[in-house]
């Protein structure tokens, strides 16, 4: 995975993650059972602040390091699709968020 | 400079596929994402392999650029076109680079890959065989980058333009929440900084904001003195160098600046003054 760039990982994020200190917050996204590999997860704060975005990996994977807290993900996909979760973070922990179109 | 001049839309791009003066070029750090599929036509240059120097932390020098265009097929005359990934971070990075070095016919596309991939349009794997130029760039334009010693210097004078999210401006965030947490020794902003996130300027699909838009943001919402000059930095220079195209090309301010060294030299530098804290 890169780590001295502001870019999404190296071919996706299909790479587990170990939590160690970090909040992590990943997960796939699917839509008739099959991955969704274009399109984007983005991570939101209160109002709507916005977090960070990566484009989905191949296999419809997204993850993101956030600080502790509640946060809001939004997958957007070609075709004018979205969804959005409520999620919670926090450190040391990996939250799973599976999200269908 | 008006906005068409710098910046243009997904069907400009589509209807200049072909056209032997345009090329139209990927900006990533991740290449990954042009190799899948990339705008028929486009060559790509790598965010790191191409543009950074492989050994100092600085970017390739004149020479280097001259090299790497002119190895990528790129002329003088020719008009660049550059879209990429991360709501164009890298391709207004590119930009502001070509800037640098004299290239003045250079556009960005709005919204960049994302809008393009939102909407469906044509993905090719090809990758075009350009035949090598002799491309001469200029001395870089120091009017347009910003080093250490005046931005310590610019505290309290000058506008500080702080583009990272909110939690990285507090101290809470060292990097943007899709990376690991670690880079610079020290968390914080640059004291009299104002914060104003890159995103603010985009749209959710990664168009520009309209220049009003634009403008109440930067000089009505965060209070920035359009009258003074400018310095913009994030955390290596990339996300900034988006708002450096906002307030420099888009809304025309005179004296903007990026700081590529940005949060990661800043925040490790040995006795300069650090602010924590929610924006004011």
């Amino acid at each position: 995975m890169s780590t001295d760039g502001c870019g999404a990982p190296a071919g996706g994020v299909s790479a587990p993650a170990t939590a160690g200190s970090q909040a992590v917050v990943e997960g796939k996204v699917t839509r008739d059972g099959a991955a969704v590999a274009t399109g984007y997860a983005r991570l939101l704060g209160t109002g709507d602040e916005f977090v960070a975005e990566v484009p989905l990996g191949a296999d419809g994977g997204f993850r993101f390091f956030a600080a502790p807290g509640s946060w809001t993900l939004r997958v957007l996909a070609p075709g004018g699709l979205r969804a959005e979760r409520s999620v919670a973070a926090d450190y040391g922990r990996v939250t799973t968020v599976d999200v269908t179109l | 400079m008006s906005r068409s001049d710098v910046l243009v839309d997904a069907d400009w791009a589509e209807a200049h596929i072909g056209d032997p003066n345009v090329v139209i070029v990927e900006v990533d750090e991740d290449t990954s994402a042009y190799d899948k599929g990339h705008i028929p036509t486009a060559i790509k240059i790598d965010w790191k392999k191409d543009l950074q120097d492989p050994v100092r932390r600085d970017f390739v020098d004149k020479t280097g650029f001259e090299a790497l265009l002119s190895e990528r097929g790129i002329s003088n005359d020719d008009t660049v076109l550059l879209y990429g990934g991360n709501n164009n971070w890298f391709a207004a990075y590119a930009y502001w680079y070509f800037k640098l070095y004299g290239h003045d016919k250079v556009l960005l596309l709005d919204g960049g890959r994302k809008k393009w991939e939102l909407d469906s349009r044509e993905l090719s794997t090809d990758v075009p065989a350009r035949p090598r130029t002799s491309y001469t760039a200029t001395e870089q334009d120091s009017s347009l980058r910003a080093l250490r010693d005046e931005v310590i210097d610019a505290i309290g004078k000058r506008n500080l333009v702080d583009v990272r999210s909110p939690d990285e401006f507090a101290g809470r965030l060292l990097a943007p929440a899709h990376l690991p947490q670690e880079q610079a020794q020290r968390a914080g902003h640059i004291p009299t900084a104002r914060n104003v996130p890159w995103s603010k300027a985009a749209n959710e699909d990664g168009t520009f904001r309209s220049d009003e838009e634009l403008s109440q943001l930067y000089e009505g919402d965060a209070g920035l003195d359009f009258g003074k000059d400018t310095i913009a930095y994030c955390r290596i220079g990339e996300r900034s160098a988006h708002t450096w195209f906002v307030l420099h090309e888009l809304l025309g301010l005179p004296n903007v600046k990026n700081y590529d060294g940005s949060w990661t030299e800043y925040g490790s530098l040995v006795g300069v003054p650090i602010e924590l804290g929610e924006a004011r």
